[in-house]
């Protein structure tokens, strides 16, 4: 809690810088306006008009707020085709999208965080696969992976695969390196000697493994995981761009380019990293309940 | 069928030769070190090869490696057109500009504990977000061209370069800084003689960091309006046409100006940390 005034502070700082670029870049419109009646904009009539057009340069941060709210809330509370009224999400609301978009990302990110945690075990007991693998693991790294998303996209169309999988796929492939990397270096943090009692105590592999380097691995496994979700996000937003803008928070915000709604550009943008900080938020807490019962909290 | 069983015989034996190199007394040499992993590139390659040639895949699903090398061979003028204004333009501007705001910015917010406090957390929640999706908004703000795609590249680099240059502005020691303190060395000294030394590894990991996310900033930018050069605009309209070929000719370009790009700034890394540990041969 020591660190929760500066936070604020920082945040309303924010707030504050946001709320006058709105001004500064918004004020053209206005005057604009006003040239064309023929009068000459004040101050006041310029602060009120950057804050309440239709389709601002930058939208105020109360107008996405408030456009969060009835894309979410308000639409399927009230709205015509929302959950209350015909018992399915309405397809005009964040919810909806926000969910096709989440799907896509956990199917991706189990998918890629199961495979990697696999391959870390193969590369952590094989020297071979080790010197191999590893090498063209970390080099990917530095390999703009995401550009290739539309192609996996349209190709995966080609072949009849359409929907949830095609993004899953580059979900998967993007979660799958950090863990990869995070699990090798977890897997072989145990010290030698720690791995020497072990042998004394005349241990398999198998136990080795079970016993010593699993769980000497989780907080690795927990920061990686981390990395992972929020890259698996990313790519499932963008798996969403080339498909022509059917659903899904990326589609909202191609839709939303398209149409110059750029409050409905903020507004997907910001559901998108209320859904990203709840996927680091939730590992985070899953993370402290398990290191605690581990004796491992710091 | 002939091919498929020659590319898994391929595989097979470049397996074995890895496993009996790795376990080798020349996997310890440099070569060893080098050989393995190139086995394993040249298998990928020849597999793929082999496989796609063997049960004729399509070359609008997957195309094979010699088609994409004769693809990237007879189209160099198109590629140079497309790697100059994602790279040299948009890229490499971007992240000149982003991390040279970042690290001023953090030095200024060093300055206060209080304000170094709200921003770690706020730096970090911020760099997990999904930064890419400003792209539409940036190319509204600042056109078609390559300032838009630098100022998504900007805005993504900031952030985990401010928070690993505010970590690493902590790196120094107390005992290191009381040191200073009893030189009677000023704010300045103790910043450019201890601080920012010290600093410069959570420097450089926000800078390699930073490579990666800057090219994949300027590529996505590009798929949401572009002139009618650049490697996303590339990426984009090929796969529309099905011209398969050129997009991996495109990402093998993407994948070579990243790698390059990244073994640059590690290579000035070694040469500036050379003090610190993880740098030891």
């Amino acid at each position: 809690m020591r660190s929760f005034l500066p936070v604020l502070t920082v945040v309303s700082a924010i707030v504050a810088i946001w709320y006058g670029a709105c001004v500064w870049l918004n004020a053209a419109w206005t005057r604009d306006q006003a040239a064309r009646a023929g009068e000459e904009a004040g101050f006041a009539e310029i602060l009120a008009g950057s804050f309440s057009q239709e389709r601002p340069v930058l939208p105020a941060p109360h107008q996405v707020a408030a456009e969060l709210w009835d894309a979410t809330v308000a639409e399927e509370l009230f709205g015509r085709r929302g959950i209350v009224r015909t018992g399915t999400l309405s397809n005009r609301s964040l919810v909806y999208h926000a969910w096709v978009t989440l799907s896509a990302t956990l199917l991706g990110f189990a998918f890629g965080a199961g495979l990697g945690i696999l391959l870390a075990v193969g590369i952590v007991h094989n020297r071979a696969m080790d010197m191999s693998v590893m090498p063209w693991a970390i080099a990917s790294q530095t390999i703009p992976i995401l550009a290739i998303a539309p192609m996996i996209i349209v190709v995966l169309n080609s072949v009849g695969l359409s929907g949830l999988i095609p993004k899953a796929i580059i979900s998967a492939y993007l979660s799958f390196f950090p863990v990869v990397v995070g699990m090798v270096k977890g897997l072989r943090s145990p010290d030698a000697i720690q791995l020497d009692l072990l042998r004394t105590y005349n241990a398999g592999r198998g136990a080795t493994f079970w016993k010593l380097r699993l769980p000497a691995s989780m907080p690795f496994l927990f920061a990686s995981l981390k990395v992972g979700a929020a890259a698996s996000l990313v790519g499932a937003i963008v798996g969403e761009l080339p498909t022509g803008a059917v659903a899904g928070l990326g589609a909202r915000l191609l839709t939303g380019s398209y149409y110059g709604q750029t409050v409905q550009i903020w507004a997907a943008l910001f559901a998108a990293a209320i859904v990203a900080a709840g996927l680091v938020g939730l590992i985070g807490w899953v993370e402290r309940r398990t290191l605690a019962r581990m004796g491992m909290a710091r | 069928m002939g091919l498929v069983a020659a590319s898994i015989a391929f595989w097979l034996a470049a397996w074995w030769a890895n496993a009996r190199i790795a376990g080798s007394a020349f996997a310890r040499t440099p070569a060893g070190r080098l050989a393995v992993p190139a086995i394993f590139g040249i298998t990928v390659l020849v597999v793929w090869e082999g496989l796609v040639r063997g049960l004729g895949v399509p070359g609008v699903i997957l195309p094979p490696p010699s088609a994409i090398a004769q693809r990237l061979a007879a189209s160099t003028g198109v590629l140079w057109g497309d790697f100059v204004q994602t790279f040299v333009k948009g890229t490499l501007s971007g992240y000149a500009i982003g991390c040279g705001a970042a690290f001023l910015t953090a030095i200024a917010v060093d300055r206060s504990p209080f304000l170094t406090r709200g921003l770690l957390p706020v730096g970090s929640f911020v760099a997990a977000l999904p930064i890419v999706g400003i792209a539409p908004i940036m190319v509204m703000w600042f056109g078609f061209d390559w300032q838009s795609k630098a100022a998504v590249v900007v805005a993504m680099v900031f952030f985990p370069m401010l928070v690993n240059t505010v970590a690493g502005l902590r790196a120094a020691e107390p005992m290191q800084r009381d040191l200073m303190r009893t030189w009677g060395a000023s704010y300045w000294q103790t910043l450019l003689r201890l601080r920012l030394p010290a600093a410069m590894p959570f420097v450089f990991n926000g800078l390699k960091i930073s490579t990666t996310l800057a090219l994949i900033g300027a590529i996505v930018a590009e798929f949401f309006g572009s002139p009618i050069r650049g490697m996303g605009f590339r990426i984009s309209t090929e796969v529309g046409r099905l011209g398969l070929d050129m997009v991996w000719a495109t990402i093998v370009v993407a994948a070579l100006a990243g790698s390059a790009f990244y073994g640059l700034v590690a290579w000035i890394e070694g040469r500036v940390t050379f003090w610190h540990p993880s740098q030891r041969k």
